[in-house]
């Protein structure tokens, strides 16, 4: 995940700047333990007024949903909601799942092939 | 289920996810076969990456940095309470998504489909996971009903190891997109248990 957004400045950011408006021009997540599938759901919280985007994020993890289908829901880049995402997990609006450990160590766990095997099969 | 990390104080979601990557050439099935099993339609998603374009300036030889927007499709099976799959199918008629880190980090595996028509198509896909080390099966998706190559023909021609199954499919059917993905998990299982052996 440590990709070159750093060297994104000036011109070479021009394409960029549009859909990060709903950032506030941030281009760079709060967090970096976030990927495309990392899971989320809405924490129990008050109802507080916020922009469109983030109580739209909330709205749609009301059930278990991954980044990638918040992007995909909202057309707005990976990139975008991870910034989005970010805010709503220190604001402690968001619970997520932290990447399992199995991809860090490079060897998969057994039980979670097996398990995957056995849903496919119940396809 | 593991599910680490402990900066975050609180109540943490009990649920996780893994990806399976479909990869190949423009127009070779991804889509049509993450649709036959997703239980949703498939999604689309976009990250915008930085590349380093063909175009190299003549004065001073610096290669011109640019970014694109790269679209993958994706569909989302529920194994279990506590257990996503998502299978991501690689934009096929882009040769950014070789640069997408992060599509294949923590991918547990990759199917390769193989276009009967164009084999040459998939060998970039196989060169991919080969050096990323990421298991990957090969299918020759048959779309048009008529097999052109034999498993042993797009075998040699993509000069795989003797470990990659390779299979005949048609992504259009559900049970021919389920029999290769169990195909995939079952040579995860075998190389993850060869791994464990060795330890």
């Amino acid at each position: 995940m440590n990709q070159s957004w750093d060297s994104w400045y000036d011109d070479d950011a021009g394409p960029l700047v549009r859909p990060f408006a709903v950032t506030r021009g941030r281009t760079k997540a709060s967090r970096d333990d976030l990927n495309m599938i990392t899971m989320l759901i809405a924490a129990p919280a008050e109802q507080v007024s916020m922009d469109p985007e983030y109580t739209e994020i909330l709205r749609l993890c009301q059930y278990p949903m991954s980044v990638a289908e918040i992007g995909a829901k909202l057309n707005l880049p990976l990139a975008v909601v991870k910034i989005l995402i970010g805010d709503l997990i220190e604001g402690r609006y968001l619970l997520f799942s932290s990447p399992m450990s199995t991809l860090e160590t490079n060897v998969p766990d057994m039980k979670l092939l097996q398990a995957v095997l056995d849903g496919i099969r119940r396809l | 289920m593991a599910s680490g990390g402990s900066d975050f104080a609180g109540p943490r979601l009990g649920t996780s996810a893994v990806k399976l990557l479909i990869a190949g050439g423009f127009g070779v099935g991804k889509t049509t076969m993450v649709g036959s099993v997703s239980e949703i339609a498939p999604l689309r998603t976009e990250e915008m990456i930085s590349a380093i374009s063909d175009r190299v300036d003549d004065l001073t030889g610096v290669e011109n940095k640019r970014t694109t927007t790269v679209a993958l499709d994706f569909g989302r099976i529920t194994i279990n309470r506590s257990l996503i799959l998502y299978l991501f199918g690689t934009p096929g008629q882009e040769r950014f998504w070789f640069m997408w880190d992060e599509l294949a980090t923590g991918a547990l595996g990759a199917v390769v489909l193989a276009d009967t028509r164009r084999l040459d198509n998939c060998f970039a896909a196989v060169d991919f996971f080969e050096r990323r080390r990421i298991p990957f099966v090969v299918a020759i998706n048959n779309f048009f009903g008529e097999q052109y190559y034999t498993v042993d023909q797009v075998r040699d021609a993509a000069d795989l190891d003797d470990d990659v199954p390779v299979m005949q499919c048609d992504v259009r059917q559900r049970e021919s997109s389920k029999r290769v993905l169990e195909a995939l998990m079952q040579h995860l299982i075998r190389k993850t248990m060869r791994a464990h052996a060795r330890r």
